[in-house]
């Protein structure tokens, strides 16, 4: 169990992260949603022990991070954004100086490393020096030195940048595969990326913690209900007129436009949006209107903070 | 205890298998050699504890450059590659890595001072050498590397720029070895206390004449806890900034 309460960090007169106050229940995968310069790498580092925090607790399994730090982060495992890696040592050699000096047993850490390899995917490359490793390798190493010392949390800070589509598959697949073990927190600026790794979001802007729950929670707690595009052929104001008249649809506009296709972005209420989803799909077809894609808006993030920050300024 | 050992044992795996301790002893070994040719054996005829006075003073220097050459990467290498944080988010001190790091480095500066013994040696085997100078001497050089390695620690733990780290390092590290000069032009008791400050004069030469006094390994060991612990603070100051 991880419970954060008033975490505020500032850098000299800037405040990085401000007020952040939830909880996450052991074994669950929380992700830090946010833009850039959103604080998400600072309040990870923070709850990795990296850095103290400027006021405020963290507690992880109810010892305090500030007043027990060498116990805490025995708890702990820390994968930043570029994975740390002492790329002279071999992957097993790396691996078991960190299951060490995080309190592990020689014993312990044999015993441990074939299932964190296997867990991993680096079975087959246990003696190879890190340096002659892929990206998407030394990710899978960063990750393996964070589970080594079997912890309670593991925090990875944007476990899938810089990875390519295949690398991204296997990698959110490997995160999944973490949770119930551990508890992780990831953070990322892909509402995708978290929507399909993730159980609870949390939402960053500005330092701030601006709403969290599951996905559909949010959506419900600000009224977007989700933002889908229809490709579709055929006069375009004509079929988002049919599908705005529907059930669970906020709003539906054409957004695009090319040849005889057109794009329609349909905004709808979220309280149920497999069947809201069907519901405009079998509309547009019934009316004659061919659809071509369904796929979820890009900018939904970005919608989403621009409805937050809306939100907030209102009520400030 | 087991994490200084840990972090002890991967920084002297770093130097072996790096290319960087191996120049540096190379470098160094081969300057001493040179020294002990040309100065200390020199063309005339020397007493062979003179020799050994000669020997053990350009050694000094030696281990003062190895030793500011060693520690310029412990820190600052791990802050320029990101690799800190392992450090930081694990079970260990700021004092523990602090000692771990020091620790690594002055134990390679021991292994070269070991490869130099080679000279020592060679002047008993063709004159008469008494075996509590050489020891007394090594001791010398033992403490004065640890003091210097401390320095060097500490210079590291300053920047994630191993150039910055080894010019601020050499320039402690030589005002260390001139701080007799500054006590002539300076009044009580400001004398006194450079004086007493100085690596060389005041505490080295004894060494070097084979005669071990209490206070000089006192002012070595207090030098290597005092940048032991600025180190350590500064570890700690880093995860406030």
């Amino acid at each position: 169990m991880i419970e954060v309460s008033g975490l505020t960090k500032y850098y000299g007169d800037i405040c990085a992260v401000s007020d952040l106050t939830f909880s996450i229940e052991r074994g669950q995968i929380a992700g830090f949603l946010g833009l850039n310069g959103a604080g998400k790498s600072t309040a990870l580092k923070v709850l990795a022990g990296f850095l103290l925090p400027t006021s405020g607790s963290v507690m992880i399994d109810g010892v305090d991070v500030i007043a027990q730090p060498e116990l805490v982060r025995k708890r702990i495992g820390f994968l930043p954004e570029e994975p740390p890696l002492y790329k002279e040592m071999t992957v097993s050699g790396f691996l078991t100086y960190l299951g060490k000096l995080r309190g592990m047993t020689s014993t312990q850490v044999q015993d441990r490393l074939p299932d964190v390899l296997g867990r991993t995917g680096l079975s087959d490359y246990s003696t190879r020096v890190i340096d002659t490793l892929s990206l998407g390798y030394r990710k899978r190493v960063g990750i393996a030195q964070a589970i080594i010392h079997d912890p309670t949390l593991v925090i990875l800070d944007e476990p899938v940048s810089g990875l390519d589509p295949l690398q991204r598959v296997e990698m959110r697949k490997l995160v999944r595969g973490l949770g119930g073990d551990h508890t992780v927190l990831i953070s990322s600026h892909n509402l995708l990326e978290v929507e399909e790794t993730c159980d609870l979001l949390l939402m960053l802007g500005e330092g701030e913690l601006v709403a969290q729950g599951t996905e559909q929670e949010i959506h419900d707690r600000i009224g977007t209900g989700g933002r889908i595009e229809f490709d579709v052929r055929g006069e375009a104001e004509s079929a988002a007129g049919i599908v705005s008249m529907l059930a669970g649809v906020k709003s539906a506009d054409v957004t695009g436009e090319v040849g005889e296709i057109t794009t329609i972005t349909v905004v709808l209420l979220g309280q149920d949006r497999p069947a809201e989803t069907e519901s405009v799909v079998g509309a547009l077809v019934q009316a004659g209107f061919p659809v071509s894609r369904v796929a979820q808006a890009s900018n939904e993030l970005e919608g989403l903070f621009l409805k937050l920050a809306g939100n907030r300024e209102g009520a400030a | 205890m087991r994490a200084i050992w840990l972090i002890v044992g991967r920084e002297l795996g770093a130097y072996f298998k790096g290319w960087t301790g191996w120049v540096i002893a190379a470098g160094i070994l081969m300057l001493q050699g040179v020294l002990f040719n040309v100065f200390a054996l020199g063309d005339s005829e020397k007493l062979s504890s003179k020799v050994l006075q000669d020997f053990f003073y350009f050694s000094m220097g030696m281990t003062l450059v190895a030793s500011v050459l060693l520690s310029m990467r412990l820190i600052a290498e791990e802050r320029h590659d990101g690799t800190m944080v392992l450090l930081l988010t694990s079970p260990a001190s700021d004092w523990q890595i602090a000692v771990g790091k020091w620790m690594s480095a002055w134990v390679f500066v021991l292994l070269i001072l070991a490869a130099s013994l080679y000279m020592p040696l060679m002047v008993a085997v063709n004159g008469s050498v008494h075996p509590g100078h050489v020891f007394s001497g090594y001791l010398g050089l033992a403490l004065i590397g640890a003091a210097t390695t401390a320095l060097g620690t500490f210079t590291s733990s300053l920047s994630s720029s191993q150039v910055v780290s080894v010019v601020l390092g050499g320039i402690l590290a030589s005002l260390t070895c001139v701080m007799w000069l500054f006590s002539k032009v300076a009044s009580p008791p400001l004398d006194e206390l450079l004086a007493y400050m100085d690596f060389y004069y005041r505490h080295f030469q004894d060494f070097r004449e084979g005669t071990i006094h209490t206070r000089s390994i006192v002012f070595y060991s207090s030098v290597t806890f005092f940048f032991l612990l600025l180190t350590q603070k500064v570890l700690g100051a880093r995860r406030w900034r």
